[in-house]
């Protein structure tokens, strides 16, 4: 009797705090959406509203009639599509070559890359710069993209899936006389499918969320990226938090939707990145 | 001998654009944290001198760096605990047998990881709002408050961490998760035919069983904390009264406002020289605490 009650109590217990600490997650995110349908000047009450007493697409409308926000939008699109592309590109091919081909001065290649890992990116920024500068990539989205390319993270990601795939399988197509970059792409791609589409989604979605290294490279307003738009915007329009708050929905809801549609590849991206190598 | 050209085809372009476009920056780095290239040096090359440790001398005597970097610890040491904490309650309370609906609380805390800093920090900075926020609201009806939370300069850096935490937690969260997952049932059963108590089993079972993923997750969690920018950037432009300048806020406007270059890497180096000094010290404890 004692032990059932018991149990009902920690059943309860764990539940209710459940609740409560999605309630203290989800619910900035469910405002902003909420405040983002306010009318101007709305929203600056005390008590604040929990709902929008008439819904209106106007801040939206604003945002897109006043403040290009369609465009800055089409400019985040581009570059994390690119983003995605390159990293593609330059670190799945590494990560096989990591993971199953043999060359000289392979293990103390990789021993390198993830002792380079603890060089924060900050280290390497402002002489990149300079060497953009040079290069008369400032103020390009080549620029931008350039150190998104290739990740480190990227290639040890691909390498820790490939190294599932049976050698076995590669030596039976070695021994049917495939070349060796034949068996990579009717053999290999196809079966790291899966950890390509991991790699995609997290190739978007920190392009799509960069911050830092875009504000530094991009000074023409018109080439900004949805996070720097929202930053210089939010800084001249304190006031104005509807306004803000559609902003914000504007560039945190595709990517949630990415995430939630994708979260499977997502998490197992993950947690096999997170594993020591 | 194919096959060796084969893997330099693949690896090839990866390594050129990271040598390239990191290693030659980060050693470029350090020759430029020794010379005192600024705005007039940004304009013609023969302006540029070297100075040694003109740079690294000069910061020791600023006292805005001194204070980025206090601000910056103070939000590592009270951020990385906190956020650590919230992962591992919320681990324990979505692993736990009794719990309803795991993938939707897993998924929901995971939500903040995904979203995009700027905007989770402007809409942060409306819920912070004094006359209007929803915090003070909140605390208004417990009747304590209100709090100003981002203009006094005593609470604006623990409300940026109690931001950071809510944004971070779920990152860890599934790394915990994992731990726990891996964990054999049998031992659970064992300790609960002994009669062990929940919290007894927390203690000798789950706690050690985690001590390994506890250690990638701190170090990890530690370096992220260490490069706080863009929370101060859009939420107080470092203020008020500088109280939440950071390390890399700091070299953000030395470097990209006032285009004192040099300075600026020399600033990027302190902050690295201390993020590894940091992870060594961890490492070593680690390492201590294995050995008992």
């Amino acid at each position: 009797m004692s032990m059932t009650r018991e149990l009902a109590w920690r059943r309860t217990a764990v539940n209710v705090l459940l609740v409560l600490a999605a309630l203290v997650t989800l619910f900035p995110l469910v405002w902003m959406v909420s405040v983002s349908l306010m009318a101007p000047g709305e929203a600056s009450h005390f008590p604040p509203p929990l709902l929008p007493a008439r819904p209106t697409l106007h801040n939206y409308d604003e945002l897109f009639g006043h403040f290009g926000i369609g465009g800055y939008f089409v400019n985040s699109l581009l570059v994390s599509t690119a983003a995605t592309l390159l990293s593609l590109g330059f670190n799945v091919g590494a990560g096989y070559a990591f993971a199953k081909l043999r060359f000289r001065g392979r293990e103390r290649v990789f021993r390198l890359l993830l002792g380079a890992l603890v060089i924060p990116a900050q280290v390497s920024m402002l002489p990149l710069f300079l060497i953009l500068k040079q290069m008369g990539l400032v103020n390009t989205y080549g620029g931008v993209l350039i150190p998104t390319a290739t990740s480190i993270f990227g290639i040890f990601l691909v390498r820790q899936y490939a190294l599932t795939i049976p050698d076995t399988l590669l030596e039976a197509a070695r021994l049917d006389g495939a070349s060796e970059l034949r068996i990579f792409r009717s053999i290999v791609l196809p079966l790291l499918l899966p950890i390509l589409v991991t790699l995609a989604i997290f190739s978007f979605l920190g392009s799509w969320n960069d911050f830092m290294w875009p504000l530094i490279v991009l000074t023409d307003k018109d080439l900004y990226t949805l996070p720097v738009a929202l930053a210089s915007l939010s800084r001249e329009h304190v006031q104005d938090n509807e306004m803000m708050m559609a902003g914000s929905v504007l560039t945190i809801v595709p990517v949630l939707l990415l995430f939630l549609g994708l979260q499977r590849y997502y998490l197992q991206g993950l947690l096999l990145g997170g594993v020591k190598g | 001998m194919k096959a060796e050209r084969a893997a330099w085809l693949l690896v090839g372009p990866a390594l050129l654009v990271i040598a390239v476009f990191f290693f030659v920056p980060v050693l470029a780095a350090f020759a430029l944290s020794l010379t005192d290239f600024d705005i007039y040096a940004l304009a013609d090359l023969r302006n540029l001198r070297f100075v040694g440790a003109d740079n690294y001398l000069t910061l020791l005597a600023t006292p805005l760096f001194w204070r980025a970097l206090g601000n910056t610890l103070y939000f590592v040491v009270l951020g990385v605990p906190l956020s650590i904490g919230a992962s591992l309650g919320a681990a324990l309370l979505v692993n736990a047998k009794l719990a309803w609906l795991k993938p939707f609380f897993r998924t929901a805390f995971f939500a903040p990881v995904v979203t995009s800093m700027v905007a989770v920090a402007v809409i942060w900075r409306y819920l912070y709002h004094t006359r209007y926020g929803f915090i003070n609201y909140v605390l208004d009806l417990l009747g304590l408050g209100p709090v100003d939370w981002l203009g006094d300069p005593h609470i604006s850096m623990t409300a940026i961490v109690l931001f950071a935490v809510w944004k971070n937690f779920g990152y860890n969260m599934i790394i915990f998760l994992a731990g726990l997952q891996a964990i054999p049932a049998e031992l659970y059963e064992a300790a609960e035919l002994d009669g062990a108590r929940p919290l007894a089993m927390l203690r000798h079972i789950t706690l050690p069983a985690l001590a390994p993923t506890m250690f990638m997750v701190s170090i990890l969690t530690m370096a992220g904390y260490f490069q706080l920018f863009a929370e101060p950037y859009v939420m107080t432009e470092g203020g008020p009264l500088q109280s939440t300048v950071s390390v890399l806020y700091f070299m953000y406007e030395q470097g990209f406002k006032w285009w004192n270059l040099g300075s600026a890497t020399a600033v990027a180096f302190v902050l690295f020289l201390l993020m590894f000094a940091v992870t060594l010290l961890q490492m070593r404890l680690a390492g201590r605490g294995m050995e008992e």
